[in-house]
């Protein structure tokens, strides 16, 4: 299953419900999602909370529009456009935690 | 013209929605009919002052450059909320322009003090 | 609407704005300068191409207000005042300055 969050961890609970109610997999952080990944942020800890339960990933162009490219956490993979088009190709079912 | 006190309230990141865009053109309205503006960030409004927006990817305009343009506007009271920064793991070096920090009950009693209030 | 330059057509919008700004160059400035009756000096470069760089470097054309006091700034208080922009660009410095220069109209332009 591949989880795709693509909104902010402290304006809406979207991450919060994608990390309780999923079971493992992939999340990928797209749009403002991607301020999950921010080192020192609310979002982190949370990620890293999960531990390695989830292969995470973040959308590269949305980092970067953000300002933020150069801040995410550890463990994460940026992707491209191309990439996230491999990720849904790559994954039977995909949830949005819209 | 009778000049009023107007305070924009930002509380959401900029891309994402259109929220933060819209404000800060509203805000360069006001502006340019010399009212007595000031900025509220808080919550994930503080996203929008963070520096080196870069755009080309998702083919937006990176209008993180705009508020550099304020001073020329005299817009100069641009408020931020302490813990909205600390929650997000950022300080006042991570932002593009100038700002005063205060604690969000600062920042309500400065809300508190305007003629009109937009909310963003 | 359109306008025709040196055998090309560049898209306007409904107020005769270039639509695309990365499209524009100094012959379709000085058509768009034509619809405006405005006939291009050194003078009128001077502030056009400021306001192109005002504009890479904020992202915005700024209102007259600002407009004049920048120009102050940067060429002198013998340019940087409205009689000045106003005897260069009669309809209006801001409005008529920013569309020879291919950008969007100002934010709050009245």
């Amino acid at each position: 299953m591949l989880n795709i969050v693509n909104k902010s961890p402290l304006d809406r609970g979207s991450l919060d419900s994608c990390l309780q109610a999923a079971d493992g997999g992939a999340i990928l952080l797209i749009e403002d999602g991607v301020y999950a990944a921010t080192k020192g942020s609310a979002g982190e800890a949370k990620l890293k909370a999960a531990g390695s339960k989830f292969k995470l990933y973040a959308l590269g162009a949305d980092a970067e529009a953000r300002g933020i490219a150069d801040r995410m956490m550890d463990g994460i993979t940026l992707v491209d456009y191309e990439g996230f088009v491999d990720l849904v190709a790559e994954h039977n079912t995909c949830q949005s935690w819209l | 013209m009778t000049i009023k006190k107007f305070m924009f309230v930002n509380r959401k990141a900029p891309y994402g929605t259109v929220y933060a865009l819209e404000s800060l053109e509203v805000v360069l309205i006001a502006a340019a009919f010399e009212q007595d503006v000031s900025l509220a960030f808080l919550d994930d409004g503080v996203y929008q002052l963070k520096k080196g927006h870069s755009t080309k990817g998702i083919e937006m305009k990176a209008f993180e450059k705009t508020y550099g343009a304020l001073e020329d506007y005299d817009v100069t009271k641009l408020f931020v909320d302490e813990e909205s920064l600390a929650a997000r793991g950022l300080t006042t070096d991570d932002l593009c322009v100038p700002v005063e920090v205060m604690s969000r009950v600062q920042l309500g009693k400065m809300i508190e003090d305007q003629d009109v209030v937009l909310s963003f | 609407m359109a306008i025709d330059v040196n055998g090309k057509s560049y898209e306007t919008d409904e107020e005769g704005y270039l639509v695309n700004l990365a499209e524009w160059n100094e012959d379709v400035g000085t058509a768009l300068a034509q619809t405006e009756g405005v006939t291009m000096t050194d003078q009128h470069w001077e502030v056009v191409n400021f306001l192109r760089d005002y504009y890479n470097e904020f992202q915005i054309a700024p209102a007259v207000r600002v407009l004049t006091k920048a120009i102050g700034k940067k060429l002198g208080p013998e340019k940087g005042n409205s009689q000045y922009l106003y005897e260069l660009f009669p309809y209006g410095p801001a409005k008529q300055a920013c569309k020879i220069a291919g950008l969007p109209k100002p934010t709050g332009c009245i």
